[in-house]
């Protein structure tokens, strides 16, 4: 579905990312992982054409993202970022309308179509009790089911996903990736989730690509890449990793420095 | 009884204030704030140091729209007609530019500080303006309104020169190139008052004030175009507006060409700023505080927003003119005296009464 070709990317004189390739396949659930700095957040935002890589390219379904409309992108691709600015608040079921936006064209207002959709997403992320609320009165959490409930207003087939657990607490985490994994099983929208927390991403994903100082060190299920010689030698700390007792999933416990010789 | 004509009204009046934005909410709110415009149109006209009685005021005006001479002596027919009415609408057409350019910088900069002279137009305007009262040229002349549009549009496309990195817009260079050319056209600014004479001096003074006594059906004609049309463009971009209010990468999520909306969104503003303040100087805290009256009533939602704080902001310095000129009469204050006087407190009786304001 997208094709990345051997792209590197350099804000000024230092490239952010180098010589990086990978694919995700339709109806994948896709995490990237890495330390600070490492690219993850640059590489979603050349993956919906924020930013342009200086060489290589991505491929949507073998048409060029640099050859297509920018409204187009946000049909296909629909990102829900960090955290989004809040001055002169919206209420949340305008902040849902807006992800009709790139369906309104020239068009000033929405249609009852748009409408049904919205209310149709917002039913989904259970987020209708609050509808007529403004936007700087919600939690965290709530904050985020408006924005995934923009996000499937777009009627995407990918979802990007930027350190979407960051400030949540786990029970919220869990309610979140839940909707996610949901979505991602139930309708087949492809996901791609930049992370820090690698128990999050080894619990969700299909496959996790690793990335260091902007390369790509590991691609694969999380088994392959979240083992100690990878974490090790990538974030250079010791960790302990063993399985999860309940899912078999590799899983990770931070190490006080001298805890285990050598 | 479910279906009688009350029960509709109560429910088409349950849809206007939904919290979303549709057509018929524009457009009742429109009509409603049209109404309003229309009374002070009607009010300002019949307001002024020589006394016409006002049925008989509303008589000529609309005698005159008909095309028929009945009513009144040509006296009367000469102020109403030649010097109240342009006079009106010339302030109401620089009341709803300026409150549009201010509503877009304010959206465009993510700022709620920002008014439609921010980026230095103003001072472009004023240095254009001074330089023509200095040369001679008369308030009531063409070249004085010509002479501070150049002076605005110069200083626009030297703003956006020194503001734009690597073809892109970055608002805070954009916003330290307009505060630091402002300046140093302020520089200049003060440099011409202290060699100027006595007589040019009050001349300059009223113009930095803002002043439509220098009105007339000229200026009428020249700043028409620009801020009709400027305000149209800009209401076209309304929805992408909105997006851009929440960061620049969140419209470029939702499908925004955001350079290309900046870009033209910043020029459409500063045009509508320097067809304004060429007409009748600075007049101040229209452009700040009408953007967030309408916001603070009416939601932040552009497509509403724009037509709402145009219709406000034309009846709002209407209305201060109509004071300006009455007040003291027959000496006549600068409007832009009135428009700080009355529009500083109202503002700050918005804020208070208003619980949730985090804006500012």
């Amino acid at each position: 579905m997208i094709e990345v070709d051997s792209i590197s990317f350099r804000y000024r004189e230092d490239w952010v990312l180098q010589d990086v390739s990978f694919r995700v396949e339709k109806g994948e659930f896709i995490g990237v992982i890495g330390p600070n700095g490492s690219g993850k957040t640059t590489l979603l935002k050349i993956l919906y054409r924020l930013l342009a890589p200086q060489k290589g390219e991505i491929l949507f379904e073998l048409v060029p993202i640099k050859k297509m409309a920018r409204a187009d992108i946000a049909k296909r691709i629909a990102v829900v970022a960090q955290e989004t600015q809040l001055l002169f608040p919206f209420h949340v079921v305008e902040t849902v309308l807006m992800g009709r936006s790139p369906y309104l064209g020239h068009l000033m207002f929405e249609s009852e179509k748009d409408l049904d959709i919205v209310r149709k997403a917002m039913e989904w992320t259970n987020i209708l009790p609050f509808s007529q609320r403004p936007m700087d009165e919600l939690s965290g959490g709530e904050r985020k089911r408006v924005f995934i409930a923009r996000a499937l207003a777009q009627e995407p087939e990918v979802i990007l996903l930027d350190e979407p657990t960051a400030n949540l607490d786990i029970h919220h985490q869990i309610d979140f990736l839940d909707l996610i994994l949901t979505l991602n099983r139930e309708r087949g929208l492809t996901i791609v989730m930049a992370s820090h927390d690698m128990n999050i991403a080894s619990e969700f994903c299909d496959r996790l690509i690793l990335l260091q100082g902007g390369r790509i060190y590991k691609v694969g299920p999380p088994e392959e890449v979240i083992t100690k010689e990878n974490i090790e030698s990538v974030y250079g700390c010791q960790v302990w990793i063993d399985q999860n007792p309940i899912s078999g999933m590799p899983r990770i416990s931070l190490l006080k420095r001298g805890v285990i010789k050598g | 009884m479910n279906n009688g004509p009350w029960s509709l009204l109560i429910e088409f009046f349950n849809e206007i204030w939904m919290k979303i934005v549709t057509l018929k909410k524009v457009l009742t709110v429109s009509i409603l704030l049209g109404l309003l415009l229309i009374l002070v149109i009607l009010l300002s006209i019949t307001i002024g140091s020589v006394r016409v009685p006002p049925l008989r005021s509303i008589r000529i005006l609309f005698q005159a729209v008909l095309g028929m001479k009945g009513v009144g002596s040509e006296t009367e027919r000469t102020i109403i007609l030649s010097l109240r009415l342009p006079r009106a609408i010339l302030a109401g057409l620089v009341g709803a530019g300026l409150s549009v350019a201010g509503a877009t910088f304010q959206a465009l900069l993510r700022n709620p500080l920002a008014d439609p002279y921010i980026l230095g137009v103003s001072s472009g305007a004023a240095v254009g303006a001074i330089i023509a009262i200095l040369l001679g040229l008369g308030i009531s002349s063409f070249g004085l309104p010509l002479a501070s549009f150049s002076g605005a549009l110069l200083t626009v496309l030297v703003v956006f020169y020194f503001g734009r990195q690597d073809g892109k817009i970055h608002p805070n260079t954009l916003l330290l190139a307009g505060v630091i050319i402002g300046s140093f056209l302020s520089a200049l600014i003060m440099f011409f008052i202290s060699v100027s004479q006595k007589e040019e001096l009050h001349t300059i003074i009223f113009w930095l004030m803002g002043d439509f006594s220098f009105s007339n059906a000229r200026a009428i004609l020249i700043i028409f175009p620009y801020i009709l049309l400027g305000v149209f463009l800009l209401y076209l971009r309304s929805r992408h507006l909105n997006l851009i209010l929440s960061g620049e990468e969140n419209a470029v999520q939702l499908g925004v060409d955001v350079e290309r909306l900046k870009l033209v969104s910043y020029l459409l503003a500063s045009l509508i700023t320097a067809a304004s303040v060429s007409v009748c100087g600075l007049i101040g805290f229209v452009g700040l505080i009408i953007p967030h009256s309408a916001r603070l009533l009416l939601g932040p939602d552009h497509r509403l927003l724009i037509p709402s704080a145009a219709l406000l902001g034309a009846s709002f310095l209407i209305a201060s003119d109509t004071f300006a000129r009455t007040l003291l009469a027959p000496v006549e204050l600068p409007v832009g005296v009135i428009t700080a006087a009355f529009g500083g407190p109202f503002f700050m009786y918005l804020l208070k009464t208003r619980k949730v304001i985090k804006t500012l």
